[in-house]
């Protein structure tokens, strides 16, 4: 079970740590002043419940790692983040389908998870409720302005939605880890979480006047390393410090 | 960042740092309408829990006293110390006046 534990406590911890590199890659580079800060604060949102994350799965493991070697340390294949949060930013439209579709399950995921039978995973996830709130509110905002807005906005949020739609097949899968943890109280029912994650589309897509996407192919793997070529690139921005000068701390 | 003339408009943001308290001006934003204004505020100005209550107001929507008009505005008051509350005898026992 504590091996279940310490994998399901760096998925979620990889998800958050991944997608917060992503919206940090916008800093300095944001649309406009006001946006560049809001999104460079999500990234920090979601870098916070990261640590957290990654601390208490050093624990779990007890052979003490900390948040810099699992987040420094590991090579692309121990990654078991999910799919969807390495996709690039592309343009401001993918940027923001991307999380809007994390946020969609994040929520969701936070809410039930803050009432895991494990106390610390249950902690960390009511501290990130409100945060997640918030994001869900963000994102489908935008995606409504988009949506709702001028032609080629509309265009544009479309082409993310139905680029980014094959993704979120790998957000449910429940493989033997999450069952384990399901039986046992710690992990929630993702058929649970997918319903509110389809309800929440539903409407916000409604809204925005965009289509949702066919069940189509749905790609997956990321849960067990199986990654997009674009993680990758991703941990070569992201570990070259500590890989170029191990240790380093400031 | 881009700056143009098709900037969206800009908001005067006021923050009420705590219950009961004044609403105070810190700065200004842009968005597209109200709802983006207080979205933006909330991320420019209230990250340090700087406040509980958000206002924005359309700058257009404010009139403001023109600079060259300062001196007959405002100087004729420096001379009338007599109108600050300084040259009243306190009434003996009065604490909280």
């Amino acid at each position: 079970m504590s091996n279940a534990l310490l994998q399901y406590t760096i998925r979620l911890a990889d998800d958050l740590l991944i997608l917060s590199h992503r919206l940090s890659e916008w800093c300095g580079h944001g649309p406009f002043l006001e946006e560049d800060i809001a999104l460079t604060n999500r990234a920090l949102d979601h870098l916070g419940e990261a640590r957290n994350l990654f601390t208490y799965a050093g624990q779990v493991e007890g052979q003490g790692r900390n948040e810099d070697h699992f987040a420094y340390l590991r090579k692309e294949r121990q990654y078991v983040n999910t799919l969807l949060v390495e996709q690039p930013n592309a343009d401001y439209a993918h940027t923001i389908v991307r999380s809007f579709l994390f946020d969609a399950y994040h929520l969701p995921l936070a809410e039930a998870l803050s009432k895991s039978s494990d106390a610390q995973l249950a902690a960390i996830a009511a501290k990130a409720v409100k945060e997640a709130q918030y994001h869900v509110k963000h994102s489908s905002d935008w995606l409504i302005r988009f949506g709702d807005g001028t032609e080629e906005s509309h265009r544009r949020a479309q082409e993310a939605l139905d680029n980014l739609w094959t993704f979120t097949g790998d957000l449910f899968v429940m493989d033997a880890v999450h069952q384990d943890l399901a039986k046992a109280g710690i992990a929630p029912d993702l058929g649970k979480i997918k319903t509110a994650f389809d309800a929440t589309v539903d409407k916000v897509l409604a809204e925005a006047t965009l289509k949702r996407p066919a069940d189509g192919f749905m790609a997956s793997g990321g849960r067990q390393g199986k990654h997009s070529e674009h993680l990758g690139y991703v941990l070569a921005d992201m570990q070259y410090l500590q890989r170029a000068y191990p240790g380093a701390e400031w | 960042m881009a700056s143009n003339e098709n900037n969206w408009p800009l908001w005067e943001i006021f923050i009420q740092s705590k219950r009961g308290l004044e609403h105070k001006h810190v700065g200004s934003v842009h968005a597209a309408d109200a709802q983006m204004a207080i979205e933006n505020a909330r991320d420019v100005y209230t990250r340090r829990q700087e406040g509980q209550s958000i206002w924005v107001v359309p700058a257009a929507a404010i009139s403001a006293s023109q600079p060259e008009d300062a001196a007959m505005l405002f100087d004729p008051a420096d001379d009338k110390t007599y109108r600050h509350p300084t040259f009243y005898t306190m009434p003996e026992g009065a604490k909280y006046i």
